[in-house]
């Protein structure tokens, strides 16, 4: 099979994706029982009848679980169900201890939303088909073999802590277009669910997880083609990588004049390549019927509105906000997915500091500076105080912008205030005219000749003059009030 | 001296506080019994001496000390071995859960306790109470206390059987289609389904989740209500549970029924009901008449549809209760090499008994994708009908009345090869469990075999006090005090 670049393919082919994405909430406990949601490290301690399945053991629901849904199908502008159903989706697996899974089937929480990404500045509006309200399971962990898959291992740890703890799936209509929307997709999802603050939303401990949906037809045509689900991605890079081999996949097999196979399939992040896991024969009837153990859950049109009314700022939102502030569409993008950064640059922006600055102080020195200390900026001694006192130095023209990063990054190192730091560090600039004038009357005195070619309209000589000024000054005058006073001072000769 | 084990719940709680025996006596004396009887009987698959004598001593510990809470305290009650009991084995009478110690209490369990009740052992049942005979158990049949060469009913057979032959003063049943009300039948005692919530069904073994309920057996009504009232209330850990004030139970029973309006049911009248049964069960509704209520019969249309669709619903809901059942996490584990599969499936199918897989297989073809509609919707659909037709009932009538079983006790192995003539067992008591309702069964007489007969009441949502009120007249105007034979003190162990 030929690997034909993702672009090629584009010319004649369209790709169809749809999402399916599980988010673990971070709930103080379980979606049924009272054991923590958060998961601890030792194997089995965090366990109880009820998520062991064992006999005669009850579900209850958590408020709190499904508090934490309705905030996501607010964010995602979906209709809040009033009434809702749990059913059980029955499979045999060792790790899921009913062998069902408690899920949603018809009516589920909520429904009808949508989210809107961009790539290069276009924004797609992708439909949000569902929102709805399960529990997770246990964890397998396959012993014996080479690359902890279930083929070639002797046998299997079960870990029941993840057992129960609230997940929540959100299904897309199948918008997306391609592998890059796709990612797109994924990453504006995950900073919607940081901040919401329902879920720690990290893609690598599998919080949140990614299942797509592929398939592709001929550009111009209606007609859906057939789909396969690519599971096991488990980064936005791989969500978007997986799709392009699938679609690529997908496109070599019908250009060869096969047909595409309905089935699982497994990304392997080291191939680069999916691989199939069960075809839809193979695949099993979960005979999904309502959950008798659980009433209908209600959500009040009372609790609903009170959701949506402490609905936090979205990250859409913010990043609009930050670009009327000054900073264009990568800073702001940058500043709103840092609840550290955002913090500082909402406090220093209100606090009278241009957006501008501060944006790109933030997204330069300041994450440089982390990045390179390997220090969080939370804990650094950097505050928006010191941003605003660093920004009125500059605009009274006290420092000058090297002197200025280099303050901010003294600063960020607990040197001081910027005050502090620029005295100690004498780089303090003189904008007092007074001083600045004397040093401008003795240097015109000392260079007559290039006093006289700039009155005969070269204006050459100006450059020669400042850098003597600057001299006679140790370098330390605002070349802004140099240049002015040398400017009036010989066009008035 | 009347022997301590066949005093009523009431009459022992007054022996009790006239210090004219303690627990312990009440104890020993039932165990007296369960040790002369069990050989026939096999009623119970658990006896708990040790923690029942605990429970004995501190009870008389407590009414020493002038502490009273209440009518079951120091009383011996045992326990269907489908409600999970801390320490205790419970089984469900199946291998599968052989050996089994739940490490909590059912909610009923914790109750009891709190009530003071002294609990004596677990009873046997049909395996997962699937079953109306109580033949249906891993570990052996339970036999009818009047005559051993008959079954009990099921599928709490065991528990009945222990309040008839007198090795407990009460017990506890789960009633899914009439397994607490048709093995009271057979066996000549009291049995009560209360309306679905009222008690807690958090600990009992799920069978049919939509269905199942826990009610009380006793000998008397008044008993009856004095185990409901322990029980019975909302429970956090129940989602089903209702939230709500629970009916005055014992309030009404001497009230007598004039000016009730009490409606016979015309279908549970008819063909397949034995003569003896119907005559004994319309004589009791003559006596009604005379006492001042107003006789109505009563259609229920649906109730010809409703054995089929409990015997879709019922199958559906274990065929996914009953999967929890696989090796993996406690009780039976196959030994086979192969994949996790390979031990789940042979675990099960070692574990489980051929009528709970019949069942779930039952269960699970009619929820199979293609199937569902015609088979678990159309239940469903059938079941909505039978809510609908009670309740038109209920506008015209308070209670309702009918058999609660077609037949008294039949012999043992006699229906165990069709599956569908045991089915029909429960063709009486299944419609009040579809629709949620209580319903009890009063012993009335016995046919001419000496096997007793049961009356049932049927009463709308949350109409345990006018349920308890017509038993209670049931009661006294049958006038049935004869015993068990296998109660009655010439018995000896063979």
């Amino acid at each position: 099979m030929t690997n034909r670049p993702t672009t090629k393919t584009f010319s004649t082919w369209e790709a169809v994706i749809g999402i399916e994405t599980h988010v673990e909430l971070s709930t103080k406990s379980k979606m049924f029982c009272g054991c923590p949601a958060n998961i601890p490290d030792e194997p089995n301690t965090a366990c109880c009848p009820v998520c062991l399945a064992l006999p005669g053991a009850l579900p209850v629901p958590n408020e709190q679980a499904i508090e934490g849904i309705v905030t996501i199908g607010t964010a995602l502008g979906c209709t809040i169900n009033e009434s809702s159903l749990f059913y059980r989706k029955n499979y045999f697996y060792p790790d899921l201890p009913k062998n069902y899974q408690i899920s949603q089937y018809t009516f589920p929480v909520c429904e009808f939303g949508s989210l809107d990404v961009e790539v290069d500045g276009t924004s797609t509006t992708i439909g949000i088909t569902r929102v709805h309200m399960e529990e997770d399971t246990g964890k397998s962990s396959h012993v014996g073999g080479g690359d902890g898959r279930i083929h070639d291992a002797d046998h299997t740890l079960l870990d029941f802590n993840r057992a129960g703890v609230p997940l929540v799936e959100i299904v897309t209509e199948p918008d997306i277009r391609s592998p890059e929307q796709a990612r797109a997709y994924g990453a504006e999802l995950q900073r919607i669910m940081l901040a919401l603050g329902v879920s720690d939303a990290k893609l690598e401990t599998g919080s949140m997880r990614f299942d797509a949906n592929v398939s592709v037809r001929r550009v111009g045509t209606e007609t859906l083609g057939t789909r396969t689900e690519t599971k096991n991605v488990n980064s936005l890079r791989s969500l978007q990588r997986a799709i392009a081999f699938e679609i690529d996949r997908q496109v070599d097999v019908l250009e060869d004049g096969g047909v595409i196979v309905q089935e699982t399939r497994h990304w392997n992040e080291d191939t680069g390549a999916t691989s199939s896991m069960r075809t839809k024969e193979e695949s099993e009837d979960y005979r999904y019927f309502q959950d008798p153990d659980l009433l209908p859950l209600e959500v009040s049109v009372q609790w609903r509105d009170r959701i949506k009314a402490s609905l936090p700022e979205l990250p859409a939102q913010m990043r609009a906000r930050f670009r009327g502030a000054g900073v264009d569409a990568a800073t702001a993008e940058i500043l709103a997915d840092s609840p550290d950064l955002a913090g500082l640059f909402e406090t220093a922006v209100a606090g009278g500091a241009p957006g501008k600055l501060i944006g790109n102080w933030l997204t330069g020195e300041v994450i440089a500076w982390s990045r390179r200390e390997e220090i969080d900026v939370s804990e650094s001694d950097l505050t928006a105080e010191h941003l605003i006192e660093l920004a009125t130095m500059m605009n009274d023209g006290k420092l000058s912008s090297t002197a200025g990063k280099d303050v901010l990054t003294a600063v960020m190192a607990g040197e001081g205030t910027p005050n502090e730091i620029a005295v100690a560090r004498d780089l303090l600039q003189v904008s007092d005219e007074g001083a600045i004038l004397e040093a401008v009357d003795t240097v015109l005195a000392d260079n007559p000749d290039a006093v006289d070619k700039i009155a005969a309209g070269d204006s050459k000589p100006i450059g020669f003059l400042m850098g003597q000024v600057m001299r006679h000054m140790g370098g330390k005058a605002d070349p802004t009030v140099v240049q002015q006073i040398l400017r009036d001072r010989t066009r008035g000769e | 001296m009347a022997d301590l084990a066949d005093l009523t719940i009431a009459e022992a709680g007054v022996g009790l506080r006239r210090g004219e025996f303690s627990s312990v006596d009440l104890l020993d004396a039932v165990t007296r019994r369960a040790s002369i009887t069990e050989a026939q009987l096999h009623a119970y698959l658990t006896l708990d001496g040790q923690g029942a004598r605990m429970a004995a001593e501190s009870a008389d510990a407590a009414f020493a000390d002038g502490k009273d809470v209440g009518p079951l305290q120091g009383i011996p009650i045992a326990l269907k071995d489908n409600m999970c009991t801390k320490g205790v084995t419970t089984t469900a009478s199946s291998q599968i859960l052989a050996g089994w110690k739940p490490p909590y209490d059912a909610t009923v369990v914790q109750r009891l306790k709190a009530a003071g009740a002294v609990l004596t052992g677990k009873t046997n049942l049909d395996e997962f109470a699937m079953g109306s005979s109580t033949e249906n158990s891993a570990y052996g049949e339970t036999r009818n206390p009047w005559n051993p060469n008959h079954v009990p009913g099921g599928s709490s057979g065991g528990s009945a059987a222990t309040v008839a032959v007198g090795s407990a003063f009460g017990s506890l049943g789960s009633d899914t289609g009439g397994s607490i009300r048709q093995p009271a039948a057979l066996c000549g005692v009291v049995g009560m389904k209360p309306t679905y919530g009222l008690v807690s069904r958090y600990g009992l073994i799920a069978f049919a989740s939509s269905l199942d309920q826990i009610g009380p057996f006793s000998r008397s009504v008044a008993d009856s209500a004095v185990i409901l009232d322990a029980i019975a209330g909302w429970d956090h850990y129940d989602s089903t549970s209702i939230d709500g004030p629970v009916p005055n139970l014992a309030g009404s029973l001497e009230t007598g029924v004039k000016g009730l309006k009490i409606g016979i049911v015309t279908e549970l009248m008819g063909e397949g009901i034995d003569p003896q049964v119907k005559a004994a069960v319309s004589t009791t509704a003559t006596q009604l008449a005379s006492a001042g209520a107003e006789l109505i019969e009563v259609s229920l249309p649906s109730s010809e549809y409703a054995l089929s669709a409990y015997y879709l619903i019922a199958p559906a809901e274990c065929s996914a209760n009953l999967a929890r059942f696989d090796g993996v996490r406690y009780g039976h584990r196959a030994q086979v090499e192969g994949t996790a599969e390979d031990m789940m499936a042979h675990s099960r199918a070692e574990g489980f008994g051929p009528e709970v897989i019949r069942r779930i297989l039952l269960g699970t073809y009619a929820l199979s994708a293609g199937y569902y509609d015609a088979f678990y919707g159309q239940a469903q659909r059938v079941r909505t009908l039978v809510r609908n037709d009670f309740a038109a009932a209920y506008e015209k009538v308070d209670v309702l009345i009918s058999p609660t079983s077609p037949t008294t006790a039949f012999r043992v192995g006699e229906r165990a090869a069709d599956p569908i003539a045991m089915y029909y067992s429960d063709v009486c008591t299944i419609p009040s469990n579809l629709s949620g309702d209580p319903a009890i069964s009063v012993p009335i007489g016995v046919d001419d075999a000496g096997l007793p007969i049961g009356f049932q009441i049927m009463a709308p949502a949350l109409g345990e006090e006018i349920l308890y009120q017509v038993a209670s007249a049931v009661e006294s105007m049958a006038g049935f005090t004869q015993r068990a034979a296998l109660a009655s003190s010439e018995v000896v162990a063979p």
